[in-house]
C-alpha cells in the first residue's frame, strides 16, 4: 500500500486523460452528486456530504475538504457502461434493396474515480449477466473492457446503506485498478492506494506516491470500520428460497397500497438491467433502426406478451421485482441481485424501505400472526 | 395501380392551436413529412383544402357546442384513421375546469351577452363521440411522438409511444429527482412519459400535461405530499386540476381529497 497527497488526484486525471480515457467523477449538480466527465480534479465536490432516508436526499457542509465524503448518489455506472439508449442496428432501402448496418461498437474509454464497494459488485453482477450468460452483450463488453476502475472506500454510510448484510461490506478488496482511501487529517486530505491490477500499477508508478506507514493504514481499516456501522440491513446475506415462499404474504398487499408503480427503484439499482427493443422507421420508409432502451418490470408493456400483461397489479409487479432481486437472482445467476447501495430506498418517491419490506416478509412469527386479506 | 400519397388532414376543435401547430414546428422534418403524405386539410397551414374522406385525420380540441358534437361525427365518417392529439382532444382540456360548473352563471360572468352562446354542459374528449384509432397524450403535444405516429400510421406498423411514468424518461436522462432531493411536489410517477421530463430536467415538478400513466397510484402520491411534504389539501387538488382535470384518473384524485376533508 501506498500514500499520496491531494494532488495525486490531479496528477491521476491528467495522467489517464493522456492515456486517453475519459475521466467519469462524482460532481455536484442539481442539488446532488452525480456521475460525469471531469477534466481536472478541481471539479470534485470539495466538503460536501449528504444525509438519506426513504424518498429523502440532501446535500450538507462537512466543514471539512472531503472530496468522496458523500456515499452513492442517484447516477449510477451503468449510465455509461449500460446507457439508457442504444441503436443495435439501422436499415436503409435504396433502389428497392434493403442494406443493414451493424452498429458501430462503442469506441469510449472510460476511467470511472470514485468506485464504492457496493459499485464495484454490482458492475460485477452485471458482468454475468450481459458477458457471462452466454450471450454477451456486444457493446457492454466493448465499453467494460475499456474501462478502468478506479475504487474509493467508503469512511461513512447514509442511513440508506445496507452492504454490511446484503454483500461483503463497504470494502472493497478487488475488481478495481486501483483504490483510494481518504484520510482527513487536519487540511486537505491524502490517500492510502491499494494496486488492483498490473494497468492499475503501471498507472500509479507514473505518479507521485510513497510507501504508506502503519499509522495510515490503520486509519484507512478505521474508516472502513466507521463505514461498516450501518442502520439498515436485511435478515441473511442469501434470501434464496425465503421470498419465493412467502408469494401469498398479507404484506404484498400492504406493500402494493404505497407503491406508485412508478419505476424509480428498478432505474437507480445499479444491478437492474431490463430494457425493451423497438424498431422505428422513419416517414419515407428509407430508414429504419432497432433502439434498445431502459425499461423497467414496472411497466404494463415489459411484461406485455400475446393476449394482455402478465403481471395486472402493483402488488404482483413489486413483488415480482423484489423476489428476483433477492431470492430467484441465485437461481439465475449464482447470487443475489441486490449490492445494499441503498438507492431504492432514497430514490424511491414515497420512501419504500426495501429492508423493511423484507424483515416483515422474512419475520415467521409475525406472518403467522398476520391476517391474510384479499388473496386467494 | 399507381402509388397515391396519403391524405392528411387536421381538424380543430375548442382548442389553442398549439397542439397542431407542433406539426408546423417539424421545420427540419416538414419537408419529408410532405413527401410522404399529402396535406389534404390544415387550415392553419393552407387555405386550400379537400373535402375528404382522408386516410388518416389529426383531431385536436374537445366537444364543447353541439355544432362541434356534431361536425366529430362527419369528421369521423370521413377519416380511415381518427387520431386525438393533445389534452384537450383525449380528456377534456383545462376547459373541462367548468364541467363542475354551472356553465350558465359561468358564461354570464364573461359575456355581456351570454344568450348568443349555445354550449354544452361539459367539455367532453373525442372518445366521448366517437371511435378514436389513437390518442396522443400531451399539452402539446410532443414534436418527436407526433412524427412516430404519422410514420407509425402511414406505414402501417404499430407507434411506439410508452405508456410508463415520467420517471422512467426522468432517470433515463440522468435529471436529478426533483422530490427526493429538494422536497419538490412533483405528478411525475402518475403522469405518461413523452415530454422527456421537459420541467424535472428543469428542476420543476411535473405539471402533468401528458395525463395519467397506465396504472396512475394517486392515492399514495397524494399522501405523500401531504404527509411528508406538508402541502396543504387544496393545493394538492389544485395539482390535479390542470389541463387534464377530466382524466378520470386525476378526476378521481382530486373527488378522494375532497371526500376525506
Amino acid at each position: 500500500m501506498w500514500i499520496a497527497d491531494v494532488e495525486f488526484l490531479e496528477a491521476l486525471v491528467a495522467g489517464l486523460r493522456q492515456r486517453g480515457f475519459r475521466v467519469v467523477a462524482p460532481v455536484e449538480r442539481d442539488d446532488a452528486i452525480v456521475y460525469d466527465e471531469i477534466r481536472s480534479a478541481q471539479e470534485l465536490p470539495r466538503g460536501v456530504g449528504d444525509e438519506q432516508g426513504p424518498g429523502r436526499y440532501r446535500l450538507v457542509e462537512r466543514g471539512d475538504s472531503a472530496r468522496f465524503g458523500f456515499s452513492v448518489g442517484p447516477h449510477t455506472w451503468k449510465r455509461f457502461l449500460f446507457p439508457a439508449r442504444t441503436t443495435l442496428f439501422s436499415a436503409t432501402l435504396e433502389d428497392e434493396q434493403l442494406r443493414f448496418e451493424p452498429a458501430v461498437l462503442p469506441e469510449q474509454r472510460y476511467a470511472f474515480l470514485g468506485v464504492r464497494a457496493c459499485e464495484l459488485r454490482a458492475i460485477a453482477l452485471q458482468d454475468r449477466v450481459l458477458i457471462g450468460s452466454g450471450h454477451a452483450d456486444a457493446h457492454y463488453a466493448a465499453l467494460r473492457a475499456a474501462a478502468f476502475l478506479i475504487a474509493v472506500q467508503c469512511g461513512q454510510a447514509a442511513s440508506t446503506c445496507f452492504c454490511a448484510s446484503a454483500g461483503d461490506g463497504p470494502r472493497a478488496t478487488d475488481g478495481f485498478d486501483l483504490a483510494l482511501t481518504e484520510l482527513l487529517d487536519a487540511g486537505e486530505p491524502r490517500y492510502l492506494v491499494e494496486v488492483g491490477t498490473d494497468r492499475g500499477r503501471e498507472v500509479l508508478e507514473s505518479l507521485p506516491h510513497a510507501d504508506a506507514s502503519e499509522a495510515d493504514r490503520g486509519a484507512a481499516r478505521a474508516a472502513s470500520e466507521a463505514a461498516a456501522r450501518q442502520m439498515r440491513e436485511l435478515p441473511a446475506e442469501s434470501l434464496h428460497g425465503v421470498l419465493a415462499s412467502v408469494r401469498e404474504h398479507a404484506r404484498w398487499d400492504d406493500v402494493a397500497e404505497r407503491c406508485l408503480g412508478c419505476g424509480n427503484c428498478t432505474l437507480v439499482c445499479p444491478t437492474c438491467f431490463c430494457s425493451k427493443i423497438e424498431d422505428s422507421s422513419e416517414l419515407s420508409a428509407k430508414r429504419a433502426e432497432r433502439v434498445r432502451s431502459w425499461d423497467s418490470c414496472f411497466s404494463f408493456e415489459y411484461s406485455h406478451l400475446h393476449g394482455g400483461d402478465v403481471r395486472t397489479s402493483t402488488r404482483s409487479r413489486y413483488r415480482q421485482w423484489l423476489t428476483h432481486k433477492l431470492d430467484t437472482w441465485h437461481d439465475q445467476f449464482g447470487s443475489s441481485g441486490c449490492v445494499g447501495c441503498g438507492r431504492c430506498i432514497a430514490w424511491c418517491p414515497v420512501g419504500i424501505d426495501l429492508t423493511e419490506e423484507v424483515r416483515v416478509l422474512c419475520d415467521k412469527d409475525a406472518a403467522a400472526a398476520a391476517p391474510v386479506e384479499g388473496d386467494v | 395501380m399507381a402509388y397515391r400519397k396519403p391524405t392528411l388532414a387536421v381538424h380543430k376543435f375548442a382548442s389553442c392551436d398549439g397542439c397542431q401547430l407542433t406539426l408546423l414546428d417539424c421545420e427540419d422534418e416538414l419537408l419529408a413529412v410532405l413527401d410522404a403524405i399529402e396535406i389534404a386539410y390544415f387550415v392553419e397551414a393552407t387555405r386550400a383544402t379537400a373535402d375528404g374522406p382522408y386516410d388518416v385525420s389529426l383531431v385536436e380540441g374537445s366537444i364543447t357546442t353541439p355544432a362541434d358534437a356534431d361536425r366529430i361525427r362527419r369528421v369521423r365518417e370521413k377519416s380511415r384513421v381518427l387520431i386525438t392529439i393533445g389534452a384537450c382532444a383525449t380528456s377534456g382540456g383545462i376547459q373541462a375546469l367548468r364541467n363542475a360548473r354551472d356553465v350558465g352563471q359561468l358564461a354570464s360572468a364573461v359575456y355581456p351577452h351570454p344568450d348568443y352562446l349555445d354550449v354544452l354542459d361539459q367539455s367532453t374528449p373525442i372518445a366521448a363521440h366517437v371511435p378514436v384509432d389513437f390518442e396522443l397524450r400531451g399539452c402539446p403535444i410532443d414534436k418527436g411522438q407526433l412524427l412516430e405516429v404519422i410514420s407509425a400510421f402511414v406505414l402501417a406498423r404499430r407507434p411506439c409511444i410508452p405508456t410508463y411514468s415520467v420517471c422512467v424518461e426522468c432517470k433515463s436522462s440522468g435529471a436529478v429527482c426533483t422530490m427526493v432531493a429538494r422536497g419538490t411536489p412533483c405528478l411525475g410517477p402518475v403522469t405518461q412519459a413523452g415530454c422527456g421530463a421537459l420541467c424535472p430536467r428543469m428542476n420543476r415538478g411535473c405539471y402533468g400535461c401528458f395525463g395519467p400513466m397506465e396504472d396512475p397510484r394517486t392515492g399514495p402520491l397524494s399522501a405523500w405530499w401531504e404527509e411528508e411534504l406538508a402541502q396543504p389539501r387544496d393545493r394538492i387538488v389544485r395539482a390535479y386540476r390542470t389541463f387534464n382535470v377530466a382524466s378520470p384518473a386525476f378526476a378521481s384524485a382530486v373527488d378522494s381529497l375532497e371526500d376525506s376533508e
